[in-house]
C-alpha cells in the first residue's frame, strides 16, 4: 500500500485492519439513537397520512381522536402554529432548488403519504390509536406518478442544484458520427424507483428544557443541517437549539434532510411547552424521499475494432411538482470512455411524489447501469473483450471537465487486478456456453465510478494532562468507521494509542463539519482532524522546548516525530519528552486547538478526482425456472489511500449488496391510478437477504493521489457502481437475455 | 391500532367462550401476521382471546400417523424427529417459509389462519373485497404480479400466503376444530375456500370455531417427495410459485401421487385429475409434462402474472422430477437439484 498520509513520517493505525471502536456500545446497545433518548414527560406524537395522492383536505375532524383520555392534542393545517413564511427558510443546506415541502401547510395533498395529522399523546400506543380515528375528507383528483407518461413535458431544470454539474456541451457531432459508425446500437435503460429503507427509521426527539431552548436528537445525516433547518423555520435562534445524533442506524442518503418528523415534533413541542418524540412507521419510511426512476438512453457507434466514434446518452429524470431535485445521470459516460462525438442530455419529469432525493451514488448508480450495460452491449458486437473494449476507449482525461486530466486513475490496475482474482481469462465469452448441471453459469464485468470530493469541514482536538485525546466534530458516521478513522488518523499524528483517544461526532456544540455524504467524509473531516491535532501538537512542542534542560530546544518542529506519547527527534528516540511531562512541566490542565480543512484548490485547478472500479460477478441460473443465484463477485477498487482496510473492505461489501439488491430485488411498487407505493414494507420490497449473498472479494488496488493530505479518496459509494450492470452483463452471459430495465426478475428471465 | 381487551383462556371450552362473549373477538397464539394486521388498522379486534396457554402444544401419535396440536410452533413442527422421518415434505414446506425468529413464534393453527399478503389487502388507504366486501378491488388491473392464477374471482384475486399449508394439501391432512357446537373434522382441502363473491370469508370455519390440531394420516410419501419453492429473493420472500409432490410407486410405475401448489391461488391448489393422471404410469419427463399440461390448463392470469402460467408448468415437471427421483430441493443450499 503506497503511503502518502504521514504527519510524522510514520503510521501506526493508520491503515492497518482495525475494528470500529463504536462496535461494543452498538453491541451492546449502549449506543442510543434519535428515537431512544429520554426526556422528563416526554409526549408521544404519531403521524396520520394522506390516503389520496393529489387534491385538497375538504374536512379533517379530530374530535374523536381528542376525546380519547391521553391524548394531548391533534395537530392539522387547519389549528398548525405560524411558522416562517418563505421558501428559504425551509431550504436546507441540500434542498435542490425550489419550494421545500411544508408540513401541515394547507389543505392541499402533494403525494400520497404527506402528513396530514399529528396526533400528540401521553404515550405512543394512544397516539397510535387516536390516529386511526383522525377522519379526513378527500377531494381527490388524478395523480400523475408514471415519468414515461410525460415525456413530452421533460425541460431542462432552469435552477441548476448546488455541487452537481449539468451534462457539458456537446462536442463533435455525434448525430453524423452515430450514422457513419459501422457498428452502432441504440437501447433504452431503466431502473426501478428505490426507497433508501436504512434499519433505524427517521426519528426526532425534541427536548424542551424550558428556558426557551431546545436539545433536539434527529435521525440526520449531520446535525447542523437539522440545526439550520430548525433555525429557519421557527425563527430561533443558532444557541437555543442543539441538535445531536451520535449514531445513525443507516442512512443511504435518506438522513440528508432534515425530513417532515423534525419539523412535526419541533412544532409540537414549541406549542405544547413540552418534550415530543416521532417516530416514522415502516410504511411511512416511503412516505419521502426516494432514488428516482429515469428513462434513459445510450447510443453508441464504434468502429469495427470498437474504438468509439460516437457517444450519446439521454435522461429524463423524476422529481417532484415543487422541486428540482438533480443529480448526475449522464456525465459518467463521458468520464469514463474518450470519444470525439458526444451529445450529453438531462432533463426533469414532475409527478405526483415527494421530492426524490439522493440515496448511495445518486445518479451514478442510475446512469452508469445504462452506459456499462451498452457497454457490454457493444463488446458483443464488435466481438471485443469487455475489459478491451474498455481499454480501447479508455480515457485519460476528464472530457466533462475541459479535458482535465485525472489527479489519479488506477481503474487499469482495477481491471486488471480484479481479472486475474476472478479468473476472466477462463471465461468463454459465447453467451450460454457455460454449464453447471441444470444451471446456465453467467460472468459479467462492469466499470464504476464515483466523485471524489472534500467539503470544507473543522474539527477540534484537546489533550488533556492525563495523556487522553478527545476529537471531533458534527458531521455523522452512518455506521460507515467514521469515529474508527479519526480515531486512527488522531492517534497517529500525535503518537498516542487508539485507547487514549475519544471520537465525538453528530453534536451541534462540536466543530462545524457538514452533513456525511458524497463520500467526502473521510478526507474532509478526516484532514481536519489531522490538522488539529497537529496544531495541538505544535502548542505541546513549544512546551517541550521550553523546558528546563529539553532534550528538544533548539529543535525545529519538522525534525520531530510524534511516537508512543513522546516528542522526540526524528531518527534519534534518545532525545525525546513525554507529551504529558510537557504539559505537566508548563502547568498547562489542556491544549486545544479547531482547525478548518477544505478543497485544495490549487490542485482543482488542474485535477480531476475520481474514484474507480471494476466489478466482475457470477451468476448461476436454473435454464428451466429461471432463478438467479449469484454466487461470486469480485470488486476491485482503485479509491487513494485505505485508512482501515476493514472498515473500508465491509464499507465495499455493502455497497455490492446493495447493487445486488438494486440489480436482482428492490422495485418501489407505484400504482399509478393512486400514485401510491403499494410494497411499502420490508416483506414485499425486498432487500437481499443472507441467501442472497455469497463470496465477495475486495480488492483495494495501490494508488496515489495528493487531492488532500491524507491521499484518500472516499469509499461510501463507489462499491454500489457498476455493480448491478456487472450482474445484468452477467445474466446476459448466462442466458443470452438482454434485460435492460431493472431488477432482473424470474418473470423477465422467462419472458 | 384499536383498543381490545384481552383475555386469557385456560382451556379449548373457555377459549370458545371468551370468543363468543365477543364483541369481534379474535384468537391469538403466535400473533406473527395478527399483530401485523392490527399495526396496520387492518384487524381491529373488539377483544383478544389469548390461546396460548392451551394444552394443544404437543405432537403425537394418532391413528398411525401424528396429531400436530394446533399450537405447536412451526420450529417445532419442522424439528420433530418424527416429522423429519415421516413427513419431511412438511419440514423442508416449513423450512421454506418465513425467518427463524417467525418460525419459532408462529402456531401450527395461526399458519392455517394467516391472511393473504396482497398488498392492497394490508393498505386501508385503499379499497379490498377481501378487508371491507363491496369497495372493490384495485388488484384486478393493478400490481397483481404476486396474484392469483387459479381460482380466483371478479372481487378477489388474492393468494394464501403459506408454504405449509401446501404440503399439507399434498399429504391430506385433517383439520380438528372445535366450537360452540363441538368437534368436527375438515379435509384439508375443504378447509380454504376461493374467494368467489365473499372473499372476507378465508376458510370453512365457522364463527367462534377453534383449531385444535393437524392430523396427518399415516401415509407420508417420506422416499419420494419434494417441496421446490421460486421466489423473488432465495429466502424471506412468499412463493411465486411452489410445489410440493410426494409418490408412491409400484416397481417403475406410479402407485400414488400427490402434487399441490402454492402462491397461484386462494387455497393450495390440487388437482386430482391431474393426480389420477399420473397414477399407473411410468415417472418420465413425459408423463410429468402431461400432468403439468393439464393443470396450467386451466390458469387464468392477470396483467401483469402471464409468467405465472409457464413458471408454475416448468416448476410441476420439475418438482415431480425431483420428487420422483428422491432427490428433494435442499434448503440450504439454493441450487435447484
Amino acid at each position: 500500500m503506497t503511503q502518502t498520509f504521514s504527519s510524522t513520517g510514520r503510521d501506526t493505525f493508520v491503515g492497518r485492519p482495525h475494528s470500529r471502536v463504536d462496535g461494543p456500545a452498538k453491541a451492546t446497545g449502549l449506543a442510543k439513537y434519535a428515537g431512544e433518548f429520554n426526556a422528563p414527560d416526554l409526549s408521544h406524537g404519531y403521524v396520520v397520512s394522506s390516503a389520496i395522492a393529489k387534491g385538497r383536505i375538504v374536512a379533517i375532524d379530530t374530535a374523536a381522536a381528542e376525546a380519547v383520555p391521553g391524548v394531548i392534542r391533534v395537530f392539522t393545517h387547519e389549528n398548525r402554529p405560524r411558522t416562517a413564511w418563505l421558501d428559504y427558510n425551509y431550504q436546507d443546506a441540500v434542498a435542490p432548488p425550489g419550494s421545500p415541502f411544508r408540513p401541515l401547510y394547507d389543505d392541499t395533498i402533494a403525494y400520497s403519504g404527506q402528513p396530514v395529522a399529528l396526533v400528540v399523546a401521553e404515550d405512543f400506543d394512544t397516539a397510535r390509536h387516536a390516529a386511526t380515528l383522525v377522519r379526513v375528507d378527500y377531494e381527490a383528483e388524478a395523480p400523475e406518478t408514471d415519468p414515461s407518461k410525460l415525456l413530452d413535458l421533460a425541460y431542462d431544470p432552469p435552477k441548476k442544484r448546488s455541487g452537481i454539474k449539468p451534462p457539458p456541451k456537446p462536442w463533435g457531432d455525434a448525430s453524423a458520427a452515430y450514422d457513419a459508425a459501422p457498428i452502432k446500437l441504440r437501447e433504452e435503460y431503466r431502473l426501478a424507483v428505490e426507497h433508501h429503507n436504512p434499519m433505524e427509521p427517521h426519528a426526532s426527539t425534541v427536548v424542551y428544557e424550558g428556558d426557551g431552548t431546545y436539545t433536539v436528537y434527529d435521525k440526520i445525516q449531520g446535525v447542523s443541517n437539522s440545526q439550520g433547518y430548525l433555525t429557519g423555520v421557527f425563527g430561533l435562534k443558532k444557541d437555543d437549539v442543539r441538535v445531536m445524533n451520535p449514531y445513525l442506524g443507516g442512512g443511504f442518503g435518506a438522513g440528508l434532510r432534515p425530513q417532515y418528523q423534525l419539523f412535526l415534533a419541533m412544532l409540537a413541542a414549541r406549542e405544547l411547552k413540552r418534550s415530543v418524540r416521532v417516530v416514522l412507521t415502516r410504511d411511512q419510511m416511503f412516505s419521502f424521499t426516494y432514488r428516482p426512476d429515469a428513462l434513459q438512453t445510450v447510443s453508441l457507434g464504434s468502429d469495427r475494432d470498437g474504438a468509439l466514434q460516437s457517444l450519446r446518452h439521454d435522461a429524463v429524470g423524476a422529481t417532484s411538482r415543487f422541486e428540482d431535485y438533480q443529480e448526475v445521470v449522464v456525465n459518467w459516460s463521458a468520464v469514463l470512455y474518450g470519444c470525439e462525438n458526444v451529445a450529453l442530455s438531462y432533463k426533469l419529469a414532475q409527478v405526483d411524489t415527494f421530492s426524490p432525493g439522493d440515496m448511495r451514488a445518486p445518479g451514478a448508480v442510475t446512469g452508469v447501469f445504462a452506459i456499462e450495460t451498452a457497454m457490454d452491449e457493444l463488446a458483443y458486437a464488435t466481438g471485443l473483450d469487455p475489459i478491451a473494449l474498455r481499454l480501447k476507449n479508455y480515457s485519460e482525461s476528464d472530457a466533462t471537465a475541459e479535458g482535465k486530466p485525472f489527479g489519479s486513475k488506477a481503474l487499469k490496475a482495477c481491471f486488471t487486478q480484479g481479472a486475474d482474482r476472478f479468473g476472466w481469462d477462463r471465461r468463454n465469452p459465447e453467451p450460454r456456453s457455460m454449464r453447471e448441471g441444470k444451471e446456465l453459469v453467467g460472468w459479467g464485468m462492469a466499470t464504476g465510478v464515483w466523485e471524489s470530493m472534500m467539503m470544507q469541514s473543522s474539527a477540534r482536538a484537546a489533550l488533556t494532562a492525563d495523556g487522553r485525546l478527545e476529537v471531533g466534530n458534527s458531521t455523522g458516521d452512518l455506521g460507515t468507521g467514521t469515529y474508527t478513522i479519526l480515531t486512527q488518523i488522531a492517534a497517529d499524528t500525535l503518537g498516542l494509542t487508539m485507547e487514549d483517544v475519544t471520537t465525538k461526532l453528530g453534536d451541534t456544540r462540536l466543530a462545524e463539519a457538514p452533513v456525511a455524504g458524497g463520500s467526502w467524509t473521510a478526507a474532509s473531516s478526516g484532514t481536519a482532524v489531522m490538522k488539529a491535532c497537529r496544531n495541538v501538537g505544535e502548542q505541546v512542542f513549544k512546551l517541550a522546548r521550553q523546558m528546563e534542560g529539553s532534550p528538544l530546544a533548539n529543535v525545529d518542529f519538522e525534525r520531530v516525530a510524534f511516537t508512543d506519547g513522546r516528542i522526540e527527534v526524528a531518527g534519534d528516540p534518545g532525545r525525546s519528552v513525554s507529551l504529558v511531562d510537557a504539559m505537566r512541566a508548563a502547568g498547562v490542565e489542556s491544549v486545544e486547538a479547531t482547525e478548518s480543512a477544505g478543497p485544495d484548490t490549487d490542485f482543482n485547478a488542474k485535477y480531476e478526482a475520481y474514484t474507480h472500479s471494476a466489478v466482475f460477478v457470477e451468476v448461476k441460473i436454473d435454464e428451466e425456472l429461471g432463478q438467479v443465484r449469484l454466487t461470486r463477485v469480485v470488486s476491485a477498487i482503485a479509491a487513494g489511500k485505505i485508512l482501515n482496510p476493514k472498515t473500508a473492505r465491509s464499507q465495499i461489501i455493502g455497497g455490492v449488496v446493495m447493487g445486488i439488491g438494486s440489480a436482482l430485488e428492490e422495485e418501489s411498487m407505484m400504482d399509478h391510478r393512486l400514485g401510491r407505493f403499494m410494497n411499502h414494507n420490508l416483506g414485499e420490497y425486498h432487500v437481499p437477504v443472507s441467501a442472497d449473498i455469497h463470496d465477495i472479494d475486495v480488492i483495494f488496488v495501490d494508488e496515489e493521489d495528493k487531492a488532500n493530505p491524507l491521499g484518500v479518496k472516499g469509499l461510501g459509494e463507489i462499491g454500489i457502481v457498476g455493480t448491478a450492470a456487472a450482474v445484468a452483463n452477467a445474466v446476459y452471459h448466462a442466458t443470452g437475455k438482454r434485460i435492460r430495465h431493472l431488477p432482473i426478475t424470474i418473470d423477465k428471465i422467462l419472458g | 391500532m384499536n383498543r381490545f381487551d384481552y383475555v386469557r383462556a385456560g382451556t379449548v371450552a373457555e377459549a370458545v367462550q371468551a370468543f363468543a362473549a365477543g364483541p369481534d373477538a379474535r384468537f391469538i397464539a403466535g400473533g406473527t401476521n395478527l399483530v401485523d394486521l392490527m399495526k396496520y388498522d387492518v384487524e381491529r379486534p373488539g377483544r383478544l382471546v389469548d390461546i396460548t396457554r392451551l394444552p394443544l402444544a404437543e405432537i403425537e401419535e394418532h391413528d398411525g400417523g401424528l396429531r400436530i396440536g394446533a399450537l405447536v410452533t412451526n420450529a417445532n413442527v419442522a424439528y420433530d424427529a418424527r416429522v423429519r422421518e415421516r413427513y419431511p415434505l412438511l419440514a423442508n414446506a416449513i423450512l421454506a417459509g418465513a425467518s427463524a425468529q417467525l418460525r419459532n413464534a408462529a402456531s401450527t393453527g395461526g399458519n392455517l389462519l394467516q391472511r393473504t399478503r396482497c398488498y392492497y389487502f394490508y393498505d386501508t388507504a385503499t379499497p379490498c373485497n377481501k378487508r371491507i366486501p363491496g369497495s372493490g378491488c384495485p388488484a384486478i388491473q393493478g400490481l397483481n404480479r404476486i396474484h392469483a392464477i387459479f381460482g380466483a374471482s371478479e372481487s378477489c384475486i388474492a393468494t394464501h400466503p403459506s408454504d405449509m399449508c401446501v404440503a399439507l394439501a399434498a399429504l391430506e391432512a385433517v383439520v380438528r376444530v372445535s366450537g360452540p357446537e363441538g368437534e368436527r373434522s375438515i379435509a384439508f382441502s375443504d378447509f380454504h375456500r376461493l374467494p368467489g363473491d365473499t372473499p372476507e370469508v378465508d376458510t370453512t370455519l365457522k364463527p367462534g370455531e377453534i383449531v385444535v390440531s393437524v392430523d396427518l394420516p399415516e401415509r407420508g410419501f417420506a422416499s419420494n417427495f419434494t417441496y421446490l419453492k421460486l421466489r423473488d429473493r432465495l429466502s424471506y420472500a412468499f412463493a411465486l410459485v411452489s410445489v410440493a409432490a410426494g409418490f408412491e410407486f409400484d416397481g417403475e410405475t406410479v402407485k400414488t401421487a400427490r402434487l399441490a401448489l402454492g402462491g397461484v391461488a386462494h387455497k393450495p391448489w390440487r388437482n386430482r385429475e391431474a393426480e389420477a393422471l399420473l397414477q399407473g404410469k411410468p415417472a418420465t419427463r413425459e408423463t410429468f409434462q402431461a400432468a403439468a399440461d393439464l393443470i396450467v390448463a386451466e390458469a387464468k392470469p392477470q396483467s401483469e402474472n402471464g409468467f405465472k402460467v409457464e413458471l408454475a408448468r416448468r416448476a410441476i415437471v420439475r418438482g415431480l422430477e425431483q420428487a420422483a427421483a428422491g432427490t428433494p430441493q435442499s434448503l440450504s443450499d439454493k441450487r435447484i437439484q
